[in-house]
């Protein structure tokens, strides 16, 4: 008689729970999705599947997961994971990171590997702030909301994340909150599902931070907040989804079309212009 | 406030689920009593060893197994499941 | 083990350094290259673009020399040799990523074809003032390889050692070239492929159960795994214990460093690699690394024939420094003169080794052109006075 576990237990480093992560905090809710979305693939080879995360409070959902993970530098886990799937395009890659992470400093990766369609799922996090070091205001801070590096309010425009991702060519693109938790575990398993570039954009609470510091309550009253002020529309103008502060959120999967990938593009070139003289990278060493 | 249950019909064969919570894990956040389908879930005015209140099934019998405190519960520390069937195939 | 024969053009070939390293890296197993294009650089990853796709590898140009550098990371920790290339300013920016090398342990080449600096400088043109760059440009405390061709033949061989180096010791390798050597054309010899000694990847044999990454036998080097194979390992840039897992104190901080260190501290006698000529009577040794030791070789000539013992001692490897020759020369010698294509910096390894018991002459240069050897013959005859 097998004792009855939590289905996301498996996935875990349980001996380095409790995380680090706040009361109220939204990430452990996402990695539930993606746990979720998990058991509900068993044609996904958990020892080929890779978590590369960056830097900050999402970036250390790497380190809980019992799958090869890898927590690199700040702004990079897209450049690390295109080059473990390069070396080797069997494995199954994930970024799953933070909006300052992958947005900010790792703007540049983002829209390049957007751009060629690496095969990997981007799964972004974005409490709207820099969480791990105390705070600070990002590109995806909404304007007037303060943080601790605008502390009379934000006067820049914040990217919209799932326009900047289909403008760049990612093959699918989709926005949840930490509310919509079966769409979102739903959408996970069709970003990992998908070959190319895939991406998930997660608006979660930020209670000890974001939250607090804008006034806004806690975990639950921004779970309530998005509950009551988000919308479902997957054929919304990707233009009309940037979000203003205590504004309304537009969710859905927007984008879901079909082009080569990166490595599928490079092996018909080099076919087509080598024949059989081109040699794909082996699996071995 | 939490999807209510008034438009539920009590069926004699509504399927019985089973709540586990993890008291330590727990920081109280309150998601899993908010978003709970049928109310089975208060927080208690008991605390674990770091101070918060965790939840408690006040409504046992109205668990359907559906697992949603789970999939919300940031801190792995409570999960739903209907016996007679593995946790894993909840819903 | 043999290097696979399928990469290697076994032959004479009459090439520049970059080619010539290009075909080491080759020869050596590396079937991952990242790189962005900067002079005099380029050619080598213009060559591997060419190459890759006949042997087995797979080359990509990032968006910039940061996404290259920790490209090559990924990619070695799915299974494969890599390498990176750039210059100055470029690997200024990859310098955070040796970092994360050093401190992950991943096996991996960085080639430096070095130009005037600093910042843009001379694109075109020799410089060696990168060189405690090498050595310190990333932050925290660390040791480094680094190799020093003096030809493009030397591009070739040294570019296998620095692979078998990184997968020795689970570093990051530096391969110190300079534009000059770099672009200059020489007839380099391919050996066969079974006479090219290549250092395979050292893989746990371990069961995922036991196996831990960062736990080292005797020689503080622990063995590899990949990703994909099922061991379920965790890597992270934060200081971390033997399971990968990250652990913020003093007292894991301590351990790992200390091991990372000595990792290369501890084996300095075996990485080490000098040229030694006329070193052992010699009242004056000069001491030199690169192009600058080619330069080099005419005024020793002259002044030899002129009576004065001159000895070359040639840093191939510059990292870790050959402490100990230079301890031991100084208490023998009357002066070490340091020809160097900077304003001074190897020379002050040697000063500091000599700890005063003989002078040291540093024959600087800005960098732009190559020494006037007139300049290196009238610092030999001023330091055999």
């Amino acid at each position: 008689m097998t004792a009855v576990v939590n289905p996301v237990e498996p996935l875990l480093r349980t001996e380095r729970i409790p995380h680090i992560w706040c009361p109220g905090c939204g990430i452990g809710t996402t990695v539930n999705c993606f746990a979720r979305a998990i058991s509900e693939s068993p044609d996904i080879d958990l020892d080929k599947l890779i978590v590369v995360s960056g830097i900050g409070c999402t970036g250390r959902v790497a380190g809980y997961l019992r799958l090869d993970s890898f927590h690199t530098t700040h702004g990079r886990p897209i450049p690390f994971a295109t080059g473990l799937k390069l070396a080797n395009p069997e494995l199954r890659v994930v970024v799953y990171s933070g909006d300052g992470d992958l947005i900010a400093i790792g703007g540049n990766h983002f829209i390049h590997a957007a751009r060629r369609n690496i095969d990997l799922t981007v799964i972004c996090v974005n409490n709207f702030n820099y969480a791990m070091t105390g705070g600070q205001v990002g590109p995806t801070t909404p304007t007037t909301a303060i943080g601790t590096t605008a502390p009379y309010g934000v006067y820049e425009r914040p990217f919209n994340l799932p326009y900047l991702a289909a403008s760049c060519g990612a093959v699918y693109v989709a926005r949840w909150t930490a509310y919509h938790v079966r769409q979102l575990a739903k959408s996970m398993k069709e970003a990992l599902h998908k070959k190319g570039f895939t991406f998930i954009e997660i608006i979660s609470p930020c209670p000890t931070l974001y939250e607090r510091r804008n006034r806004l309550g806690d975990g639950l009253a921004r779970m309530r907040f998005y509950k009551d002020n988000s919308v479902i529309d997957h054929d919304a103008d990707l233009r009309s989804l940037d979000i203003g502060f205590e504004g309304k959120i537009t969710c859905g999967r927007f984008v879901n079309i079909e082009r080569p990938s990166l490595i599928e593009a490079m092996d018909t070139r080099l076919s087509d212009k080598l024949g059989p003289k081109y040699q794909p990278i082996g699996n071995g060493t | 406030m939490s999807d209510t249950e008034t438009d539920r019909k009590v069926r004699p064969n509504r399927p019985k689920g089973v709540v586990v919570i993890d008291r330590d894990r727990c920081k109280g956040c309150g998601f899993c009593v908010e978003f709970c389908p049928t109310g089975v879930l208060a927080l208690s005015e008991q605390i674990n060893g770091k101070g918060y209140h965790p939840p408690e099934a006040v409504a046992p019998d109205k668990c359907t197994g559906c697992g949603l405190c789970g999939m919300y519960c940031p801190d792995f520390a409570i999960f739903g499941y209907r016996p007679g069937k593995q946790a894993s195939e909840v819903d | 083990m043999k290097a696979d024969p399928r990469g290697v053009l076994t032959g004479a070939h009459y090439i520049d350094g970059n080619h010539a390293c290009c075909e080491g890296a080759i020869a050596a197993g590396c079937r991952f290259v990242a790189g962005y294009p900067i002079t005099p650089s380029t050619e080598i990853v213009e060559r591997i673009a060419v190459r890759f796709p006949l042997v087995g590898g797979v080359f990509i140009q990032m968006e910039d020399e940061i996404a290259s550098s920790i490209a090559i990371a990924g990619a070695a920790w799915a299974g494969k040799k890599a390498m990176t290339v750039s210059s100055g300013p470029g690997i200024s920016l990859m310098m955070e990523h040796v970092g994360f090398a050093v401190m992950t342990e991943t096996p991996c080449v960085f080639v430096n074809v070095q130009r005037g600096g600093p910042s843009t400088g001379l694109p075109t043109l020799p410089g060696q003032a990168d060189m405690m760059q090498a050595r310190w440009g990333s932050h925290g405390d660390y040791e480094i390889i680094a190799l020093c061709p003096s030809s493009p033949q030397e591009c070739f061989n040294l570019t296998i050692d620095a692979f078998n180096l990184a997968e020795q010791y689970r570093v990051p390798v530096f391969m110190m070239m300079d534009e000059c050597v770099g672009h200059m054309t020489e007839k380099v010899v391919i050996p066969p492929a079974d006479q090219i000694e290549v250092e395979p990847r050292h893989f746990t044999d371990l069961p995922p159960e036991q196996y831990l990454p960062y736990k080292a036998g005797d020689d503080s080097v622990p063995d590899m795994v990949k990703a994909g194979d099922g061991y379920r390992i965790h890597i992270t840039g934060l200081t971390h214990d033997e399971r990968g897992y990250p652990v913020i104190s003093a007292d894991c901080q301590d351990r790992l460093v200390r091991r990372l260190v000595g990792k290369i501290n501890r084996n300095v006698d075996s990485i080490t690699r000098v040229d030694q000529d006329q070193v052992e009577q010699a009242d004056v040794v000069v001491v030199s690394y690169g192009i600058t030791a080619r330069v080099a070789l005419r005024p020793i000539e002259m002044a030899r024939r002129k009576g004065i013992k001159v000895g070359h001692l040639r840093l191939v490897t510059v990292w870790p420094f050959p402490q100990q020759i230079i301890r031991e020369l100084a208490g023998r010698v009357k002066a070490f003169v340091v020809p160097e294509l900077n304003l001074g910096q190897v020379v002050l390894e040697v000063e500091r080794c000599a700890a005063g018991q003989c002078p040291t002459l540093l024959v600087d240069h800005a960098g732009g052109t190559v020494h006037d050897p007139d300049r290196i013959y009238q610092a030999i005859v001023e330091a055999a006075k």
